[in-house]
């Protein structure tokens, strides 16, 4: 195999998400990045280019390589996460671009939630906006550590470095309020690609990186724990045959940590006592598990453990708790019920729950608490208290995003009404 | 490389193997879809991975519409007695004997629209409450809005402008009484990963794959392989030329493309310089711009 081809095999994988109001131009920047990075086939192409035609529109709108849906196309927006992959040598990428429009914001959070890193757009003719602001917002409680401001659209305000200041500046104030540590800022216009992939012939007065030379660069902080070992037990492995009569294998993922065979682990919620007899997989034993790894883990004791349980290092221990405090956005057209009952799904656990208090509200143009409203509705974000039937196994989600997450789910609909991050 | 890293094939199995789980746990009756192409090769093997030591713990499900390339069935039937799996087969010709749907007709007819219907009956009369697929969402438009985790209403209908929204790697299952999911484990995978995936852990997959002689004609720019499923017409003529496969389907909108490539090393090479789509051979695509769309809503793979 070329060294070309042979390369591909030890990537670094980064993935990222778009942000930002309706019409700010994420699919057409997606569109231009992977134009630009000549990621696009040439059947995609011209399926685009014959679509723009019928549209009559006089360029080919590159928005429609990410907005696939029928709908999307005739109203011209994006209503679900489109998913896109592209490599370039240094990097492989998936890409989350998701919809502006508030209605839509569930699927921004679903596009969001796995992402490591957020480009926010803005169009410089509007500057920072309410839905900049919930984007914002939202991309912070969910701690994707980089965020990279894209101001837009610079071809439609002359280029005007004065312009790209002031948005900066007022940007940089909102970033300060949420604490975000990792904003960087450029210059953009997705139509017609400066500092896409290419550097602006019209904006001399900006010095920094390309918008794909960042994100071929940026630091990919390890934002997975190795410290605490967590690992919840997804599925009990018993093979019926006579050579493995005896086999019990907990399969799983590992959440946080590393597990080495001869560790010592507890069992939660039992407490029991154990060790790692081995680490199982297909291809053989292991000798050591970290995130994200799924595998198998074998325990020196025969003690009971099924889905839901949770195997964890005996130094160092989730909180096990049944009255916890969470910030949520909720996802629903119905509001949430005051003591209201829901399923919890939390890693491989799931319990019944009942939301005990409501503190606070968060408005997002202000960015302050508001503790004189209860009502949680739509695309509202809400500090909130809750009671669950059984012993929760958690950590805060600043230090764990996989032990400090989880769903809710209406128990009348099934549907998935908030995302949930443990305080 | 740092101490606790994986390259992103590895990140990719072990999430699919996550996901894969995840159906076993939540679901009673769930099925694997198998076509005998690449993608339900890999989902399959991650499978084996994701239970082993013991066996899979659900069955195959192969939707036949009759008009298979011989290789392929020789390939899965063989795949099935090597690993033990239970393989279910439902076929198109007998929704067609019983009248549940009429046969296109013309030259462009095909059965690929029609196996819908004999994939939901099938899921109906054995109760199966998920059934996974190889789609992934790098192969077309309306696939890269899909789910992992995708919910169908009880008429087997996906609804792509209200899908639950899925957070994290918290996957939701929970549904009523006639409705069932659509899971892909192979979401993320792109085209080259696959090839890359089968590389590296030396998966067998169908010759046709790889590069051999063949009769074909030529039909919308596509090759087309020379069968009795496919009436030619007049204008058409039957060539000889060297040829692989990129994807599997259907027979009779499956197009060849010409390739030399004869390993897995050669396969790799040809992908990465490739400038169009594999879905580029695909007939069924073609049809119109949201054809995929359509036939997803309707409860196609
Ligand atoms: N002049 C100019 N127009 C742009 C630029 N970027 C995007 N547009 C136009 O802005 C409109 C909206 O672009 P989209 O890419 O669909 O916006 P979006 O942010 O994806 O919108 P939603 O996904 O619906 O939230 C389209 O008509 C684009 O052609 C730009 O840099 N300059
Ligand atoms: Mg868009």
């Amino acid at each position: 195999m070329s060294d070309k081809t042979s390369g591909y095999l030890d990537m670094e994988l980064l993935r990222f998400t778009t942000a930002g109001s309706v019409d700010d131009g994420k699919s057409t920047l997606i569109g231009r990045l992977l134009y630009d990075s000549k990621a696009i086939f040439e059947d995609q192409m011209e399926a685009i280019e014959i679509s723009s035609q019928k549209r009559g529109d006089e360029e080919v709108d590159l928005a429609l390589l990410t907005d696939g849906l029928r709908a999307e196309r005739e109203q011209g927006i994006t209503i679900d996460v489109a998913y896109r992959y592209f490599a370039t040598p240094k990097r492989k990428f998936i890409i989350a671009d998701t919809p502006g429009h508030i209605q839509y914001t569930r699927n921004m959070v679903t596009g969001a939630s796995t992402a490591n890193a957020a480009l926010i757009l803005v169009d410089s003719r509007n500057g920072v906006i309410e839905q900049t602001l919930r984007h914002s917002y939202i991309a912070n409680l969910l701690q994707i550590p980089h965020i990279i401001v894209c101001i837009n659209k610079m071809d439609l305000v002359d280029y005007s470095e004065e312009v790209y200041n002031k948005i900066k500046e007022d940007y940089k104030r909102v970033a300060e309020k949420l604490n975000i540590e990792d904003v960087r800022f450029i210059p953009i216009s997705a139509k017609f690609g400066d500092n896409v992939v290419d550097a602006s012939e019209y904006m001399d007065w900006y010095q920094g990186s390309t918008l794909l030379n960042l994100l071929e660069t940026i630091e990919i902080v390890d934002d997975r724990n190795h410290q605490d070992a967590r690992f919840p037990v997804q599925y009990v492995i018993r093979p019926q045959s006579d050579k493995y009569h005896d086999y019990r294998g907990y399969a799983g993922r590992v959440a946080s940590g590393v597990f080495r065979p001869g560790d010592k682990v507890k069992v939660l919620p039992s407490g029991l006592e154990s060790t790692v007899k081995s680490i199982d997989t297909f291809d053989g034993e292991l000798d050591m598990a970290f995130p994200p790894q799924s595998v198998t883990i074998n325990l020196t004791d025969d003690i009971d453990v099924s889905r839901g349980d949770m195997i964890v290092s005996i130094e160092n221990s989730p909180k096990v708790e049944q009255e916890i405090d969470a910030m949520i956005c909720w996802m629903n057209e119905r509001a949430m019920m005051p003591r209201g009952k829901y399923t919890i799904k939390h890693t491989s656990n799931e319990a019944r729950c009942m939301v005990r208090d409501v503190k606070f509200k968060v408005n997002v143009n202000t960015l302050e608490e508001v503790t004189d409203d209860k009502l949680v509705g739509l695309n509202d974000i809400a500090c909130i208290t809750f009671k669950s039937a059984k012993p929760l196994f958690v950590d805060p989600y600043k230090e764990n995003r996989i032990t400090g997450s989880f769903i809710m789910i209406d128990e009348g609909t099934n549907e998935t009404v908030a995302a949930g991050m443990i305080l | 490389m740092k101490e606790y890293n994986i390259n992103h094939l590895r990140e990719l199995e072990a999430e699919s193997i996550f996901v894969i789980r995840e159906v076993a746990a939540q679901f009673e009756n769930p099925v694997m879809l198998f076509s005998g192409g690449k993608d339900s090769i890999v989902m399959f093997h991650l499978a084996r991975k994701a239970f082993a030591p013991a066996k899979v713990p659900f069955a195959l499900m192969h939707i036949d519409t009759g008009h298979n390339f011989p290789e392929t069935i020789q390939f899965r039937d063989e795949l099935m007695d090597e690993t033990g799996t239970r393989l279910i087969v439902r076929y198109v010709q007998d929704s067609i004997d019983q009248g549940k749907v009429v046969e296109e007709t013309g030259f462009d007819a095909s059965r690929n629209k029609l196996q819908t219907v004999t994939l939901l009956d099938g899921i109906e009369d054995l109760q199966v409450d998920c059934a996974m697929g190889g789609g992934r969402r790098d192969e077309e438009k309306a696939r890269a809005k899909e789910r992992f985790f995708s919910h169908r209403d009880e008429f087997g209908q996906w609804d792509p402008k209200n899908q639950r929204p899925e957070l994290w790697n918290l996957f939701n299952g929970k549904k009523h009484m006639g409705e069932h999911f659509r899971v892909f484990p192979i979401s993320n995978w792109t085209e080259m990963d696959v090839w890359q995936y089968i590389y590296l852990e030396n998966i067998k997959i169908p010759n046709i794959y790889f590069s051999h002689e063949r009769e074909v004609f030529v039909r919308n720019g596509n090759l087309l392989s020379v069968s009795d499923f496919i009436p030619m017409r007049d204008t058409e003529t039957v060539e000889k030329r060297i040829v692989r496969f990129r994807t599997i389907g259907d027979a009779t909108c499956t197009g060849a493309v010409e390739s030399e490539a004869n390993s897995l090393e050669d396969i790799i090479e040809e992908v990465a310089a490739s400038r169009t789509t594999e879905r580029g051979t695909r007939h069924d695509d073609k049809r119109s711009e949201a054809a995929m769309e359509d036939r997803k809503k309707e409860g196609y793979f």
